[in-house]
Formats: C-alpha cells, sequence, structure tokens
C-alpha cells in the first residue's frame, strides 16, 4: 500500500486542490471515487466539495462528529441519496472507470454492486432464508434452489452467522438477537455478491461481543470486497480500517492511511478530534 | 411576608437536594397513587358503560327476533280435487303452470270447513282468518309438485297460520285479533297436536311479501352478497391502487397535496350525496337498470372508495422505512419494494380498512333510496342486473310495517344484520392474523 495522504483543504481556506487527483479510471487498485461531490438537502448544504479514492480491498473509514455528513456521503456511493426526495448530488463519482451518475447505469443494478449495510439492523420480516436469498432471486443470479441453498449456505458462513442457525433458517429474521440480526444483513448483503459494501455504523446497536465478531468479519470480508464503514469509535477506525476519513460541517478535512491520520495527523481539527477535544 | 423557606417547594428541597422522605413528598405520592386508582377506575367505568349498551341493543333485538324467525303451522286433512292439471302429465310445464294457477286457498277452506262444520258466511270469514292467505297456497302448490300422486287423493298436510293464528300460538296470553270462536278452533287443534311452531326456513330463502309468513329476508342477504361483491370488486382494487400510488410513487407536490385534500373531503361527505351521484352518473346517464345490485354495488363504491384509500395510506405509511432502505439497498426496483415488501407488510392493515369501509356500505341505506333500491321485491334475485333489495332497506321497509309478525321480522332482520357485521369483522381479524405471522 502506497503512503500517500490525500490532504485536503481545512473549510476556512479553499483552494490547492488535492495532491493526488488519479482516479478509478487510471488505478486499478482504486476502486470507487469520488470528485468534487456536494449535496444539498434542499437549502442545506450538507456535502461541501470532497474528493476521495476507496481502494479495492481496503476499509476505509469515515470519522466525524455528529452531523458532519458521513452517513450523506456514504449514501452517495450507492446513490441512495436518490430516494431522498429533497436530496440533491453533485460531481462525479466513478465505481471502476464509469460514472455512476451516467444515464446508461441502471441504478438497481448499481445498488446490487455496491452494497449496504445500515446502521440499525433491518431484516425483511421473512424468514432468514428469505433474507439472505432475496437479493440473488431478485437479480437472477441462481439457476435453481440447490444453487440458492448454496448461496444461502456460503453467505452465511461469510458473515460468521451459520452455525448459530443452520438448523432454523425457516424462522423469522427479525426474532434473532441484534447483532445476529446485523451479520445477517451482512448475509444478506453479500449475497448477491457486490464489488463494494458499505456500512453505516454497523456496530452502534451492538454490545463488545458483537462487535468483535462484527469488526472480524470486516477483517474476512476485506479480502474480497472495498469496504467502507462509518464509525463513531476512533478505536474501532484504528482497529479495522486501513484507510480513514475526517469529514468535519461537510468538508473532507483530512484523509489518509489510519496508522499515519491517527499519530501524526495534520490538521489541527484532526489532531482536536481524535484527541477528544471535541465531537 | 413568608420567607422562602416556608415556600411549599423548599419543603421539598434543602440545599437543592430532594427530600425523599419528607411527609409533603409521602403526602404527594399518596396522592400520585389515588390519580393512578381514580383514572383506571374512569377507564373501566367507561368500559363498563359500553359494554351493557352493546349488551342491552343486543339483548333487545334478539328478545324482538326470538319469534321472527318462527312459524306457526297447522295439520289439516286436505283433499286434493282431482280437476287439478286435468289434461297435462306431471313434469310438463303445463302441469306446472296449471297447479300454479289453481285456486288452493278455497282447497285449505273446505278442508278447515270440513274439520269444524262450519256454514255460515261469518264462520267462513272466520275460518279464512285462521290460515296464512298466501302460505296455504304455496304449500299445497309444493305438495303437489312434488308428489303428483296426491291429485285425487287426501293428504295430511301441514299448512303456515295467519300472521293473528300465528301470533297467538307464540303468546297465548296477549292481546289478540283473534275472535273467542277462532282462539276456540285454534285451542283444539293444539289439543289434538294439530298446531306447533317450528323454525322458519323459509325465512332464510323468500323475498319480501304482503303476507308475514312468506316474507324472508332470503331476497336481501342475495340482494346484499350481490352488491357488496360489486362494490368490493370495484373498490378494492382501485382503492389499494390509490393507496400505493399516493403513497410510494406520487411526487410531492400541490397536485398530490390538493388530491389527498380532497380524498379527506370525500370521506366526510354524507352518504345521500354518492346516491344522488350514482343517480345521476349510472342511472340518468349510462342508462342502467334501476334498484340493480350492479348500480348499487357502484354507488357504495364510490362511497366506500376514501375510506379504502385512507386507511390503505395509513398502513403503507405504518411500515417503517428500514424496510424499503433494505430492500432499495440489495439493488430491489421500486415496484419490487412496494410488492415484495411494503404491500404484504401493509396488508394486514388494507385489509382491515377495507372490510370496515364494506361493513359501512353493507348497513347504508341512504344512497340505496337515490337508486330505487327501496322497490318491493318478491324474487330472490340472481343476477347483478337484476331488482333487488338489500338487508337495511328490507329492515327499513318491515320497521314501517303496523304488524306485529312484522315487528318480530324487522328485529329478526337486524339480527341478521349483526351477525354479518360480527362475521366480517371475524374475517378481518382472521386474515390479519395469517399475514401478520408470515
Ligand atoms: N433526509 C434529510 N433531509 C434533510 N437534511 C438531512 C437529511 N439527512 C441528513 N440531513 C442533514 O445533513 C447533514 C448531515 O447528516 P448526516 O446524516 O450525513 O450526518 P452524520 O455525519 O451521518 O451524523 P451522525 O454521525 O449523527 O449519523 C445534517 O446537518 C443533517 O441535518
Ligand atoms: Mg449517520
Amino acid at each position: 500500500m502506497t503512503a500517500e495522504t490525500t490532504k485536503q483543504p481545512t473549510p476556512a481556506a479553499p483552494a490547492p486542490a488535492p495532491s493526488d487527483l488519479s482516479t478509478a479510471a487510471d488505478r486499478p487498485d482504486v476502486k470507487m471515487s469520488a470528485r468534487d461531490v456536494h449535496v444539498h438537502y434542499g437549502d442545506t448544504h450538507a456535502i461541501k466539495g470532497v474528493t476521495m479514492n476507496v481502494n479495492a480491498r481496503e476499509v476505509t473509514a469515515l470519522i466525524g462528529p455528529s452531523g458532519c455528513g458521513k452517513s450523506t456521503f456514504l449514501r452517495c456511493f450507492n446513490r441512495m441519496n436518490d430516494t431522498v426526495a429533497s436530496a440533491r448530488v453533485d460531481g462525479e463519482i466513478l465505481l471502476d472507470t464509469q460514472d455512476i451518475h451516467a444515464p446508461e447505469i441502471d441504478v438497481v443494478q448499481l445498488r446490487a454492486r455496491v452494497g449496504m449495510v445500515f446502521q440499525k439492523p433491518n431484516p425483511f420480516p421473512k424468514s432468514i432464508y428469505d433474507n439472505v436469498a432475496y437479493g440473488p432471486r431478485i437479480h437472477g443470479l441462481v439457476r435453481n434452489r440447490a444453487d440458492l441453498d448454496e448461496v444461502v449456505e456460503t453467505s452465511l458462513q461469510k458473515a460468521g452467522l451459520w452455525d448459530e442457525v443452520s438448523d432454523r433458517l425457516e424462522v423469522p429474521g427479525t426474532s434473532l438477537s441484534g447483532g445476529q440480526q446485523q451479520r445477517l444483513c451482512i448475509a444478506r448483503a453479500i449475497a448477491v455478491n457486490p464489488e463494494v459494501i458499505l456500512m453505516d455504523e454497523p456496530c452502534s446497536a451492538l454490545d463488545p461481543i458483537a462487535t468483535a465478531r462484527i469488526e472480524e468479519l470486516i477483517e474476512d470480508l476485506r479480502q474480497r470486497y472495498a469496504i467502507v464503514v462509518v464509525t463513531h469509535s476512533m478505536q474501532q477506525a484504528a482497529r479495522i480500517s486501513q484507510r480513514t476519513a475526517f469529514f468535519h460541517l461537510g468538508h473532507l478535512v483530512e484523509y489518509g492511511e489510519t496508522g499515519a491520520l491517527f499519530t501524526s495527523p495534520q490538521q489541527e481539527k484532526t489532531k482536536d478530534y481524535i484527541t477528544g477535544r471535541y465531537g | 411576608m413568608a420567607s422562602a423557606s416556608d415556600r411549599p417547594a423548599s419543603r421539598h428541597r434543602d440545599g437543592g437536594r430532594a427530600q425523599w422522605h419528607s411527609p409533603a413528598m409521602t403526602r404527594r405520592i399518596r396522592r400520585r397513587y389515588l390519580g393512578d386508582r381514580l383514572f383506571r377506575a374512569a377507564g373501566l367505568a367507561a368500559l363498563t358503560a359500553a359494554g351493557l349498551f352493546l349488551l342491552l341493543l343486543v339483548g333487545n333485538i334478539a328478545w324482538q327476533a326470538r319469534t321472527g324467525f318462527f312459524q306457526t303451522e297447522l295439520r289439516l286433512e286436505v283433499a286434493i280435487p282431482a280437476d287439478v292439471a286435468a289434461g297435462e302429465t306431471p313434469g310438463s310445464p303445463g302441469f306446472g303452470a296449471a297447479v300454479d294457477a289453481y285456486p288452493w286457498r278455497s282447497v285449505a277452506l273446505s278442508a278447515l270447513r270440513e274439520r269444524f262444520g262450519a256454514d255460515s258466511r261469518g264462520d267462513l270469514a272466520s275460518l279464512r282468518g285462521l290460515i296464512s292467505r298466501g302460505g296455504a297456497a304455496v304449500a299445497l302448490r309444493a305438495a303437489v309438485r312434488d308428489d303428483p300422486t296426491l291429485i285425487g287423493r287426501r293428504a295430511t298436510l301441514w299448512l303456515p297460520a295467519s300472521e293473528p293464528a300465528d301470533q297467538w300460538a307464540k303468546d297465548r296470553d296477549a292481546a289478540t285479533a283473534l275472535s273467542e270462536r277462532q282462539v276456540g278452533w285454534l285451542e283444539s287443534f293444539a289439543a289434538a297436536g294439530d298446531l306447533k311452531t317450528h323454525f322458519n326456513g323459509r325465512f332464510f330463502a323468500t323475498g319480501n311479501s304482503r303476507d308475514p309468513a312468506l316474507a324472508g329476508i332470503g331476497g336481501a342477504v342475495i340482494g346484499s352478497f350481490l352488491t357488496l361483491l360489486v362494490t368490493l370488486a370495484v373498490a378494492f382494487p382501485i382503492g389499494v391502487f390509490t393507496a400505493i400510488y399516493l403513497e410510494e410513487f406520487a411526487p410531492q407536490n400541490r397536485i398530490t397535496d390538493f388530491i389527498e385534500v380532497n380524498i379527506n373531503n370525500l370521506a366526510a361527505v354524507p352518504s345521500i350525496v354518492f346516491g344522488l351521484l350514482g343517480l345521476q352518473v349510472f342511472l340518468n346517464t349510462f342508462g342502467m337498470p334501476r334498484s340493480a345490485p350492479v348500480v348499487g354495488g357502484l354507488t357504495l363504491a364510490l362511497m366506500t372508495l376514501p375510506t379504502i384509500i385512507i386507511s390503505g395510506r395509513a398502513a403503507l405509511k405504518a411500515v417503517p422505512n428500514s424496510i424499503r432502505d433494505a430492500a432499495l439497498g440489495l439493488g430491489a426496483s421500486r415496484t419490487q419494494v412496494v410488492l415484495h415488501h411494503v404491500l404484504p407488510a401493509a396488508m394486514p392493515g388494507m385489509l382491515t380498512g377495507t372490510i370496515i369501509g364494506m361493513a359501512q356500505a353493507l348497513g347504508e341505506t341512504a344512497p340505496l333510496l337515490m337508486i330505487g333500491m327501496v322497490a318491493f321485491i318478491v324474487e330472490v334475485p340472481a343476477s347483478f342486473t337484476e331488482a333487488a333489495t338489500v338487508l337495511p332497506v328490507q329492515i327499513y321497509m318491515w320497521a314501517e310495517l303496523p304488524e306485529a309478525a312484522y315487528r318480530a321480522k324487522t328485529a329478526a332482520g337486524i339480527s341478521v344484520l349483526l351477525i354479518f357485521l360480527i362475521s366480517m369483522n371475524a374475517l378481518a381479524v382472521y386474515l390479519r392474523n395469517r399475514f401478520e405471522t408470515k
């Protein structure tokens, strides 16, 4: 991994272009890239010109004080903001080499390629099996029941839930514990074999043991997917991510290798935040 | 002026700390408990009162209806004349017509005369007053049609008693319109075991009649059923699709708001206005048949639509957004999200709303009066375009008649209506539970 650090201008002093403007278009290790992304909710300017890359086979953590726009930015990557009537997204976001806002991009297919796990576990009120099978079914990824069974089993295994539920796949997903539900949601997301997984505070509703399991899982999943995680816990960001982006009031203040960002932040704001002076 | 320490607030507080064991605090707790108990008692009292009213209503109707489901019959030995349908082979259409046309009432009268040997004109009138006008003819006709070999022979048959005789049999102590002579005859019937009051199955099979012994609720039940079928078939799909479109797909703009406000207004429009609309549109403009279930059903569908749309939207709103997000995040299209997740989750609520709307429609009279469903209809309707009446209208028409028998039939009709309503609500509960456990 290269140790370059993309510094963003502080909100007070916009101007110098980021040192690294290479995008997914010319870098094979870059999976997604955002270029000068702005998001407005009606009159609220929630994301103010963010430019950053998401690398393949890495965990990218988004940190920052509450309300700074982490969730909003995360939802840009699979165009979930399209479902918010008041939201408007400007700028360019590339998946591999393609702009995801291009007219020929089918947003439904995009969301299959860029999966999402939400803050609150939200299994469908259907059986565990149907939860995991739903994605493959609607996208026609399997030809017969045996294939589907296999996808369900491997997805649950990858999500570390198989051993706990293999004998009761027909019970409702909503009857599982919070941590199990979150792993079910992860299994559901990886069942469609996405290229990128977006996670919005996936552990905020979980106890330390369940959190540890999810963190292990994220580490495993990193081998195959590009992962973007929003987290409020800087310890978690340090534990699980390779790169960290610090947001403040809609600006990307600092983005770089996790170790470097936490040990020697380049920006005063970042230093204040990670030393717990505010936020 | 009192110092600050005398003020009630400061008694609980001492240097900013609450005094949890002070007498004032204890009093406050006791007052709170009393308040809790009073509140619960008030709730219980309200519930009891509501329950009592309901019990009173249902009990009163059931009490009045008890005789409406029964009919008294008299056993008579009848000589079936040999000239009934002379020259016709049994089973042919001509035979049936001839049997129907025969003056059966005089046959029944002769049987009575034979039994009591009365001859004077007055006696004959009194005898005639014992058996039901139309009922006796219907019973004799049915007997001969069933068994043509009876023609020219004597048969012992049960014939429906007249309305006053029926009332006398049901309550012998009540004031009666019968003469002493007639009561004497009836007593002799009873003594011989030739008088019985039995459950009136015909009540559920026939339409209206001027003869209380023949009047039944069957025609109105079928009429209501056909009407509601039309209402359901029209209002449910339109209502559900409207609710889905407004809730899940419509852009948030002025037009949507305008439509929404107007649907809410429609729900508050008096039902008779829908009757006027139905009269103008379906009868006058489209020239559909008067009094027909199809027109009644369409009119009631107009009335029920707002209810279904509003309850449907409420049910859709109650589906948590996290479910929509989850499906969208997996790459489901808007339509798939609605069909696979939102609609199944909202279905119990939608069905409940629909059934409540249908129950309202079932009990509705005013709009149907406007489209002529208040007609006197003897035949049980067999199609959507035949003249028909519905339960509440039938009840309303019986309630206007003076005879005690119709009073009982009114109550019996109300019971039938209530049973329908209860069954519909039970169905709503059943469907809700079924869909929810899925
Ligand atoms: N649906 C919405 N409509 C209007 N404004 C919104 C909406 N969602 C978010 N916002 C606004 O956008 C800004 C960023 O919100 P966002 O949810 O992205 O913050 P966040 O960093 O995820 O916060 P948290 O850490 O508390 O989850 C906030 O000021 C918020 O009020
Ligand atoms: Mg958030």
